[in-house]
């Protein structure tokens, strides 16, 4: 049973279609990089996966659980997937510590002393655990993203969620969070990774989606995907991108 | 023209009388107005269209008609929802300064609710998302996470409206309630002491508003300093 | 709850005779909008005359301005209906010797379009500040360098465009305005409140006096909206979204 399965997912927004009925599955194990031209969907598929999200038509299947699914229990499906966001969305009026145990304390119920002590396990793996007591507003962004990764972690999750996780970054940003998201996925962790640093899915992916105006026009492996990309789209954006 | 400051010296306990009452009025009335002014802007932002509706409609009407005649209106209609709620054989006696209390509560809830809305709407969407994402539930993303964020902006313009609130409590002078103007005027038109009375209240006020709205700009380049 | 219907009270005589007691009501909104209108004016013309010295250079236009905005907006506004109508005037004797022998409504009247107009003026004060601040410092700078005098520059320059910008927290003050209009009650103006209430006294019908009242109130907030958003409309200056034009 793969971790993530979309079954010909549509969207609308209005009368504009933004996801074409989108087709593919991430199994246990795999890391997944979702990438394509700016508008093309690619934001919007990874977040229907935890329903923030909407979708109109089609089926999206996680661990087994429908997302569309009235009957599904949202708040418990999510509490299961670590999100990554662009833009950080730490909570400005917590500290670092306090940030990572939110959840865990009002989700997982687990006692705050518990919480703390995985928040710092996990600080420390992404290097953070001195910036433990700061506020999000005091570190840089590179700082705040791992800060974002080791709060997704913290709840144990089944698979992880990155939403461009280094394109609000200044450059000499981008490695530091990068290196843990490499780190990550040479652990065995489900990612699904929208992004446009290449060098990262040479790396680690094993599979490569390309998205253009809604639809997944390449769906292959990494191997496949950098030797041969069969659609003239895909081909034309690789050439864009992997100039500089 | 003769200054009479003995008449200020000698009503000051019962004048300090009427200021208590301003100030418990003020208090919780903006307490009771954040509370429900909060409620109220969730309600406007929800996506239930009657709440959504209901709310906008009580929120407009309030900021469309003066203060005054919504004090007349709930002086007159409290006692009879209290007989109606209770099933008493005749309206109770509440008293002005406990109907102003209540009248205050729910006449600030609508320019609170203003403000909170304005705060809620300043937040980022992705705020909302990274809640959900983790799992929290639409109350805790709220409870935990858009309001304090919300009240921290808006600290500034809720306590700019809190004095706002401060000044406009004086009107329950219209249903003869005690309150500091109230205690002022009783002894103005007692001891016909017009000129000091109300000049004595007028200066308390400045002082004291003056001083409250230098505060507050302090606390908002402060905030403005940590953004 | 137990109420007494009576809707047709509006038709009913008044116990003097001769009139009904919907005319009551007309004669408040009479003088509410009176009152209304006048302070309007003042809180205008003075409005932009503190507001546009809390702009200029010199340090003394600056202070004054800013004394008179807080002056006005630290003390409640029915305390500074007391003082316009029972304090002032002692301060100045041929006013009050006016006020004494005139009919007790014209004093209320002036005391009140004082007391609302120079309020309203303060808060118009620092929008026109708000407004002309927030205009580019370029535009001071081309009126200058065209010739133009101080005096010039804010006529035909910066007070124009800055009052296109303020129109919305405008007509949100002159809505504020008429509604604050109805606090000359308390100095014993029967203005459109006094007589709902008084309605109510009469005839026990509060319910239906107030029910009025507010109706009229909404209507009129709701008319002072259309008229602004039109003057907005009609003074927009093409291309720029902040005068309107259908940007929000």
């Amino acid at each position: 049973m793969p971790m993530i399965e979309f079954k010909s997912v549509s969207k609308w927004y209005g009368s504009f279609q933004v996801l074409k009925d989108c087709t593919t599955k991430v199994e246990k194990g795999e890391v997944v990089v979702v990438c394509g031209p700016s508008g093309s969907g690619k934001s919007t598929l990874i977040k229907c996966v935890n329903a923030l999200e909407p979708f109109q038509q089609g089926e999206i299947v996680v661990n087994g659980q429908s997302v569309g699914d009235k009957a599904t229990n949202l708040p418990q499906l999510r509490s299961k997937i670590g999100m990554v966001f662009q833009h950080f969305e730490l909570f400005p009026h917590m500290t670092v510590i306090e940030n990572l145990n939110l959840a865990q304390v009002k989700v997982l119920g687990r006692g705050t002393e518990e919480a703390t002590e995985k928040s710092r396990m996990l600080l420390k793996r992404v290097g953070m655990i001195d910036h433990a007591p700061k506020f999000p507003g005091q570190l840089s962004g590179g700082q705040q993203q791992r800060v974002a990764i080791a709060r997704g972690l913290a709840m144990d999750p089944i698979a992880m969620l990155f939403d461009e996780p280094t394109s609000a970054l200044d450059p000499e940003m981008i490695n530091e969070v990068l290196d843990v998201m490499v780190e990550l996925a040479h652990e065995g962790m489900t990612m699904m990774c929208v992004t446009h640093e290449m060098g990262f899915a040479r790396k680690v992916a094993h599979r490569v989606i390309f998205m253009d105006r809604g639809e997944i026009v390449e769906d292959a492996t990494k191997d496949e995907f950098f030797g041969t990309p069969r659609s003239e789209r895909a081909q034309l954006f690789l050439s864009k991108i992997l100039q500089h | 023209m003769n200054f009479d400051i003995s008449i200020i010296t000698n009503s000051l306990p019962y004048l300090w009388k009427g200021f208590q009452y301003t100030l418990e009025l003020t208090v919780i009335s903006a307490a009771g107005g954040l509370f429900f002014g909060t409620l109220l802007a969730l309600a406007r932002l929800s996506s239930i269209k009657g709440l959504q509706m209901t709310a906008a409609g009580y929120v407009n009407l309030m900021r469309s008609i003066p203060l005054v005649l919504v004090i007349f209106w709930f002086f007159f209609l409290v006692p009879l929802i209290l007989q109606a709620i209770t099933g008493a054989e005749r309206p109770p006696q509440v008293g002005a300064e406990r109907t102003a209390i209540i009248t205050f509560i729910m006449f600030e809830a609508a320019y609170f609710c203003e403000i909170m809305r304005a705060g809620i709407q300043s937040i980022p969407r992705g705020q909302i998302h990274s809640s959900y994402a983790l799992g929290l539930n639409y109350s805790q993303t709220m409870r935990l996470v858009i309001l304090p964020q919300a009240f921290r902006n808006m600290l500034p313009v809720l306590l700019t409206q809190t004095i706002i609130l401060f000044q406009d409590t004086s009107l329950v002078y219209v249903i003869s309630a005690t309150d500091f103007v109230g205690a002022a005027a009783k002894i103005a038109q007692r001891d016909s002491k017009l000129v000091e009375m109300y000049l004595f209240v007028a200066l308390v006020y400045f002082i004291l508003c003056f001083s409250l709205s230098l505060a507050v700009k302090q606390l908002q380049q402060k905030i403005a300093v940590i953004r | 709850m137990n109420y007494n219907w009576n809707w047709g009270v509006f038709f009913q005589e008044t116990p003097d005779g001769g009139t009904f007691y919907w005319e009551m009501l007309v004669s408040g909104l009479g003088w509410t909008l009176a009152v209304s209108v006048v302070a309007w004016l003042i809180a205008m013309t003075v409005g932009a005359v503190v507001g546009t010295m809390r702009t200029l250079d010199g340090k003394a236009p600056v202070l004054f301005g800013h004394a008179w905005v807080e002056l006005f907006r630290n003390i409640p506004l029915l305390v500074q209906m007391f003082l316009w109508y029972f304090v002032i005037p002692e301060f100045v004797p041929p006013l009050k010797h006016w006020m004494v022998n005139t009919e007790p409504v014209f004093a209320q009247f002036l005391s009140a379009v004082l007391c609302l107009g120079l309020f309203t003026s303060a808060r118009i004060a620092e929008q026109v500040r708000a407004g002309i601040q927030s205009l580019p410092r370029g535009q001071r700078l081309a009126g200058s360098a065209l010739g133009l005098t101080t005096w010039q520059s804010y006529r035909h320059v910066l007070l124009p465009m800055a009052f296109r910008i303020i129109i919305p927290p405008l007509t949100s003050e002159t809505m504020n305005l008429i509604k604050n209009s109805s606090i000359a009650l308390t100095i014993g103006l029967a203005e459109l409140t006094f007589r709902a209430r008084e309605l109510g006294e009469y005839t026990f019908s509060f319910f239906e006096a107030f029910t009025a009242a507010t109706l009229v109130y909404v209507v009129i907030a709701m008319s002072a909206n259309r008229v602004m958003a039109h003057v907005e409309r009609r003074v927009a200056v093409p291309g720029l979204i902040a005068a309107g034009g259908g940007g929000h």
